[in-house]
């Protein structure tokens, strides 16, 4: 190995599991137990399945008041933060000037006021946070919160098993978060995810994410499921990977998440890149990420060319594979907008082969989320 | 009957005049759940080393390689239909083609049984 991978709090734990370990994000991280990437997969769409995600990075945007940090972190991101309420969490995401992605972020307002809870890519963190640092206006910085871990816990049980432990957590809504008490532990839970599924995040301190995956991992209902699963999941889910279905140049119109745009930020502008995105809010853009289902039982992968039925490319497959719950292959890419409707046909070279597919809606298997 | 092996983890056994080609168990456990496998059309011929054939599982696509020169005889539909079969008996029933070698010399550079364990266990 040419450099030392770092490690998340879990990292014994997953040896201990059996784990096949990979490198991803500079962290050697679980890539599958001997469950297998299937089962793993189905487990968690029919129980509850315990995802280390402790390489992502979580940091807190600190000014004087709720007002200053949210203005300031505005002046990156086109999402309303100054309206987002206490308790609550919003996705967003960091713009560079020209209104590319420079990664994609949840955001939370603490009670604490001037407090906002940010959680990013792990393979982006140190780019974000250069960023952050070198951009943030005055009156407001980062604060790194390198020592603490975070688990998700995912699928239709995830509520019941966390209840067990902190019967708070089944009362939390989508995209809310609380503190609280799991076991003796102190945690910050957040309703959300990234399989589709009900389920939560647990961000802890990192002396005690071990413990608590260990808690968590002796419900029977519950298994640890690696990085193969959480890609398939979140592909089924219609979910973005940064770094292959958002990159710089792709702006979050183009993305196709423009919820992450404000009502108020498209009226005001006041984010990099507004000219761009406020044209192809007005306009639509040039391209489009879209759902694909290929007709056959051949899955299409990343890089894959996205051609019209008459062979002229219109686009490429971004992320691509086998979906485990839907029973065949899916993927998600970008295309010219006029070929991005639902329905049309498209054809995607694969080995030199033109297969046939058509554009679909996203998610492929339905949200599940607990709304109360 | 004597199974060789290549480095790239395919099997060749003879049938007859016929050699019959598939995946290791232990490339099929490497892999995972296969979902999906592309075999060759018969008739199609081969030289050794040649991309053959695909099995995917939910991560990946990796290529087979024709481990021996020759012609597609048949193909495993059984295996095209459902491809878990794979993990189930890679060694048996999940074969992938029979060919009609050109050179039979070239099984003779293959690895036995001891030597492939010996390498699928050290690789």
């Amino acid at each position: 190995m040419a450099q030392t991978l770092k490690t998340t709090p879990l990292h014994e734990l997953h040896i201990s599991l059996g784990a096949k370990m990979v490198e991803f994000a500079g962290y050697d991280m679980p890539v599958q137990y001997p469950l297998g990437v299937m089962k793993e997969h189905l487990h968690t769409r029919e129980k509850a399945g315990l995802f280390d995600v402790s390489h992502m990075g979580q940091a807190v945007i600190v000014a004087d008041t709720h007002e200053a940090a949210a203005k300031a972190l505005e002046t990156l991101v086109p999402g309303e933060i100054q309206k987002l309420g206490i308790g609550r969490q919003r996705l967003t995401v960091l713009l560079n000037d020209s209104g590319g992605i420079l990664d994609d972020l949840m955001v939370s307002r603490s009670d604490t006021d001037g407090r906002l809870n940010i959680v990013v890519n792990g393979a982006c963190k140190e780019d974000d946070y250069a960023y952050l640092n070198a951009r943030l206006p005055a009156g407001a910085k980062l604060e790194r919160f390198d020592n603490r871990g975070l688990l998700a816990l995912q699928g239709p049980m995830a509520s019941e098993v966390l209840a067990k432990h902190a019967p708070a957590a089944a009362e939390i809504k989508f995209m809310r978060f609380a503190e609280m008490q799991i076991g003796d532990i102190t945690a910050v839970v957040t309703r959300g995810g990234y399989t589709g599924e009900d389920g939560f995040e647990i961000s802890t301190w990192a002396d005690d994410t071990q413990k608590l995956a260990k808690l968590l991992l002796e419900d029977d209902r519950v298994e640890p499921i690696g990085l193969g699963a959480r890609d398939s999941l979140r592909l089924e889910a219609g979910m973005c990977l940064y770094g292959h279905d958002l990159n710089p140049e792709i702006s979050p119109v183009e993305g196709n998440i423009a919820f992450t745009i404000g009502k108020r930020r498209r009226t005001e502008g006041g984010f990099p890149g507004a000219a761009r995105i406020l044209r192809e809010l007005a306009d639509g853009p040039a391209r489009l990420r879209v759902g694909i289902l290929p007709a056959g039982r051949a899955p299409a992968r990343e890089g894959a060319e996205i051609q019209s039925t008459d062979g002229t490319v219109i686009g490429v497959v971004t992320s691509g594979g086998f979906g485990p719950s839907v029973g065949g292959p899916v993927a998600m890419g970008y295309v010219s907008t006029e070929h991005a409707a639902t329905g049309t046909d498209i054809q995607l070279i694969v080995r030199g082969k033109a297969l046939p597919a058509r554009i679909a809606d996203m998610p492929f298997i339905p949200h599940r989320y607990f709304r109360g | 009957m004597t199974v060789m092996y290549t480095k790239d983890h395919e099997w060749v056994r003879a049938d007859g005049e016929l050699y019959v080609i598939g995946i290791s168990a232990h490339a099929a456990e490497q892999l995972g759940d296969v979902v999906f496998v592309e075999l060759p059309d018969v008739g199609k011929t081969f030289s050794k080393g040649d991309d053959m054939a695909v099995v995917e599982s939910v991560k990946a696509a990796s290529d087979v390689y024709a481990p021996i020169s020759g012609e597609v005889v048949e193909v495993n539909a059984a295996v095209v239909d459902e491809p878990a079969k794979i993990n189930e008996d890679a060694m048996g029933a999940a074969w992938f083609v029979k060919i009609r070698p050109s050179n039979k010399a070239e099984i003779d550079e293959m690895m036995d049984e001891a030597a492939y364990k010996d390498f699928a266990e050290n690789s």
